[in-house]
C-alpha cells in the first residue's frame, strides 16, 4: 500500500455551456517502478497508479492507462467542454487495487 | 529541407545569447496574482560583498520551472504542505496535543517564517524555525523529534512558510545573535574541501555565471524549503547547505549543528528584503 496518497483536483466553478474548460489534476504517489533495488539488492517491487480516468455525468472524459515509466506525483492536464450543468469524477486506480475518488461540480 | 535547417540554425544563432545567458531574467513573479519581491536592493550589512542587488533564486530558472512556482496548484511543493496541515491537526505524544491544541489553524503562523532563525530568550541561543517545531514537539506535546532534514520537518516548515508567503524576509542581526551571526558571516568566508570553494566563491563572485551546465545563483534561502524537481521532494535550508559543501569535496558538518544554524542565521540575513516564496520549485 503506498502511503500518502492524496488526490487533487482543479475545476472551474462554473463555466457556460459548450465552453473548453481547463481541468488540472494531480495525484500524490511514489510511483514506483518494480525496477530500482534496494540497499541489499533486492527488487523493490512495482506500486503504481496503473489507470485515471474521468467521468462528466456519467460519460468518459479521459481513460488513461498509466506505465511504470511514469514519474513521481503524477499530473494530468486537459481541457473539455461542458454541456450542462454536472458533476467531475475522477478515479485513480492503484496496483495494490486501491480506488482513489474525487468529484467536482460545475454550474452553467 | 536545407533551407529549414539553416533557418533554424541562424533562429538558434541569434537567440542563443538570450537563451543561454547564465544571469537573472526580467519576469516578475506572482504566485496566484500575488506579487512577490524578487529583486531588491541588498541590505546595508551587504555593503562590502560588492553586491547592491538581492535576487532570488528563481530569476535563474527556465520559464518552465518558474512557472510552476506561479500556480499553486502547479507546485508540487503544495502536496507537502497538505500533508503538513493533516499532521498539524493529528494528536501526537504524551500530552496529546496537536499543532492546533496550542496553535489553533496555520494562519496563527503568519510572519514567522520571515524573522527566523531569531533569538530565544528563554533557551538562550539562536533558533532555527526547524528546531522550534522540535522544541514543540518534544517539549509541549511529548512527541518525538522529527529528524532534522526529514520529510516531515521539510513538510511542516513549508507549511509555516506559506503563511507568510510575500512577506519580507526580516532577520535581526544585532542584540543577542550578533555573535552567531559573525560565526555564520565566518564560515560563509572559509573555503572548505579538495576543492577550496567558500559560499562566496560561487554565490558571491560568480552568481549568474555558469557551474557546469547550471547556473549560480546568489544562494538566496527565502524560497526554502524547496522542491527540487531532480530529488522530486522538498529539501531543507541545511540539507541543501549540507549537499553544497559535499560538493567542494569536503567533510560536512551535520544538519541542524550549531555551524550550520550560524550559516542559515547569515545567509537568511543576506536575503532581507525579498519575499518569502517557500515552497519554492527548483531544479
Amino acid at each position: 500500500m503506498a502511503s500518502g496518497v492524496k488526490p487533487r483536483v482543479k475545476v472551474p466553478k462554473s463555466a457556460s455551456a459548450g465552453d473548453a474548460i481547463t481541468i488540472k489534476t494531480l495525484i500524490s504517489h511514489p510511483m514506483e517502478s518494480g525496477q530500482r533495488k534496494d540497499g541489499d539488492g533486492n527488487p523493490i517491487p512495482r506500486s503504481i497508479i496503473n489507470r485515471f480516468t474521468c467521468e462528466f455525468n456519467g460519460q468518459s472524459v479521459v481513460d488513461v492507462k498509466m506505465e511504470p515509466a511514469i514519474s513521481t506525483n503524477p499530473y494530468f492536464e486537459f481541457e473539455a467542454t461542458v454541456p450542462e450543468a454536472g458533476e467531475f469524477a475522477f478515479t485513480w486506480y492503484d496496483d495494490d487495487g486501491s480506488v482513489y475518488n474525487e468529484n467536482k461540480a460545475i454550474t452553467v | 529541407m536545407k533551407y529549414k535547417a539553416m533557418t533554424a540554425f541562424a533562429a538558434l544563432a541569434i537567440s542563443a545569447p538570450i537563451a543561454f545567458a547564465g544571469g537573472a531574467d526580467d519576469d516578475t513573479l506572482a504566485i496566484d496574482g500575488q506579487e512577490m519581491i524578487t529583486k531588491t536592493a541588498a541590505p546595508a550589512h551587504m555593503e562590502e560583498t560588492g553586491i547592491d542587488t538581492i535576487i532570488s533564486g528563481w530569476h535563474f530558472r527556465e520559464d518552465d520551472t518558474q512557472s510552476m512556482q506561479a500556480d499553486t496548484f502547479d507546485n508540487p511543493g503544495m502536496i507537502a504542505v497538505d500533508q503538513a496541515m493533516d499532521a498539524w491537526n493529528t494528536v501526537e505524544g504524551s500530552a496529546e496535543k496537536s499543532c492546533a491544541s496550542c496553535h489553533e489553524g496555520p494562519e496563527s503562523m503568519q510572519g514567522v517564517r520571515a524573522v527566523y532563525p531569531k533569538w530565544n530568550e528563554e533557551a538562550g541561543e539562536v533558533r532555527t524555525l526547524a528546531m522550534q517545531i522540535n522544541d514543540c514537539r518534544t517539549n509541549q506535546m511529548g512527541a518525538d523529534a522529527y529528524k532534522y532534514d526529514s520529510g516531515p520537518m521539510a513538510a511542516m516548515e513549508a507549511l509555516i512558510a506559506v503563511q507568510s508567503r510575500g512577506m519580507p524576509v526580516n532577520v535581526a542581526i544585532d542584540g543577542p545573535v550578533a555573535e552567531t551571526w559573525e560565526k555564520g558571516k565566518e564560515l560563509y568566508y572559509t573555503r572548505t574541501g579538495q576543492l577550496e570553494l567558500s559560499c562566496a566563491s560561487c554565490h558571491e563572485e560568480n552568481y549568474g555565471n555558469y557551474i557546469r551546465a547550471d547556473h549560480l545563483s546568489q544562494g538566496q534561502i527565502n524560497g526554502f524549503p524547496t522542491y527540487r524537481l531532480k530529488n522530486a521532494k522538498l529539501n531543507t535550508v541545511h540539507g541543501r547547505f549540507k549537499g553544497c559543501v559535499r560538493d567542494t569535496r569536503a567533510e560536512t558538518y551535520s544538519p541542524g549543528s550549531p555551524e550550520f544554524v550560524a550559516l542559515e542565521l547569515y545567509v537568511a540575513s543576506r536575503g532581507n528584503g525579498l519575499s518569502v516564496e517557500g515552497p519554492s520549485v527548483r531544479n
